[in-house]
């Protein structure tokens, strides 16, 4: 294999790895050869992820990333770092007029700030090499709105507009920063209940695709955002839905 | 506690006092729609502590099935 495409050598650190997404992701790199380390706050399920990754030398790192001290301990325990793929994220749909500012402090805290802040606690600690590549996984609720998800689509959509300020900010150094802007994948927070089967099965007819992505799909586009094959990309947004943002 | 829920309804679909019986059928009502769903979830939560799932909302189905949730879950 080119090594353009590989990941060998490479030391990633994923969040919210202990499932869906970040579960996905950790074990696509792994298997494409990068060293992971993963963190979560679930320390029994992150076990678990780490046990199923191919290859030694992955390490976890339980841990709350709303909580400025374990930010902190996480970024200073960090080996020097080839990467970061950043997911911790949550849904709850609730129209506008009933969001509390606890809800709202939340999920700002969850998405957006405990991203923010764990990139600059990296960056402090020099912990991301030259040519380091950072990815964010927003959302296309960022650009196509529905309704009752106005937090989720503003902490979404004020992501994006980090990353490219991140982007311009790190170039010098050679560290590329972009994100990926998934549809909807199917993962245990849809399974919980909070969206009808109905509901479901009306917002599938919205994919051109015919079904909502895997975790697997998003893992596939982070392998390349990863290697040095894409190392001329910065500041992208990329919409990566199945179709859905044609219609 | 009916009293309040009554209210709390008319003021989501803007129906005039008075008009929410404890037998109707919610989802008739005029005004219904995606938005009134999803804030008849959320005023349940907010006004009754009553956190409910989409997927079991979808099971009441009259005003007085929504009287009765909200007494079984805070009893």
């Amino acid at each position: 294999m080119d090594p353009l495409f590989g990941l060998e050598h490479k030391n990633i650190l994923v969040t919210g790895a202990s499932s869906g997404i970040g579960r996905a992701v950790a074990e696509m790199l792994a298997n494409q050869g990068a060293t992971v380390m993963i963190t979560a706050r679930n320390e029994e399920r992150l076990e678990a992820v780490l046990q199923s990754l191919p290859n030694d030398g992955h390490h976890f790192f339980c841990a709350d990333l709303t909580m400025d001290e374990e930010v902190k301990k996480l970024a200073a325990e960090m080996p020097l770092l080839d990467g970061i793929v950043l997911n911790a994220g949550m849904v709850k749909t609730v129209p506008v007029q009933f969001v509390k500012r606890e809800d709202l402090d939340y999920m700002f805290n969850l998405m957006l700030h405990s991203s923010i802040l764990l990139v600059q606690q990296l960056l402090k600690n020099k912990k991301l090499k030259p040519g380091a590549s950072v990815c964010f996984i927003s959302s296309v609720a960022s650009q196509k709105i529905t309704i009752g998800n106005a937090i989720y689509s503003a902490a979404k959509g004020a992501l994006n507009s980090f990353t490219k300020s991140l982007a311009l900010e790190l170039a010098p150094k050679q560290i590329r920063v972009n994100a990926i802007l998934p549809g909807m994948v199917q993962t245990a927070i849809l399974d919980s209940g909070a969206v009808s089967d109905e509901q479901l099965q009306i917002h599938l007819k919205n994919y051109p695709l015919g079904r909502f992505g895997q975790p697997q799909d998003i893992a596939g586009l982070t392998v390349y955002l990863m290697a040095d094959v894409s190392q001329w990309m910065t500041g992208s947004l990329i919409v990566l839905d199945g179709g859905y943002t044609l219609k | 506690m009916e009293k309040e829920l009554f209210e709390q309804l008319e003021d989501i679909l803007e129906l005039a006092p008075g008009t929410v019986t404890l037998t109707a059928a919610f989802r008739d009502y005029e005004n219904w729609d995606s938005m009134a769903n999803l804030s008849v979830i959320a005023m349940l939560d907010d006004s009754f502590g009553v956190h409910i799932a989409s997927q079991d909302f979808k099971n009441l189905i009259t005003v007085g099935d929504l009287v009765a949730e909200i007494a079984k879950r805070t009893a």
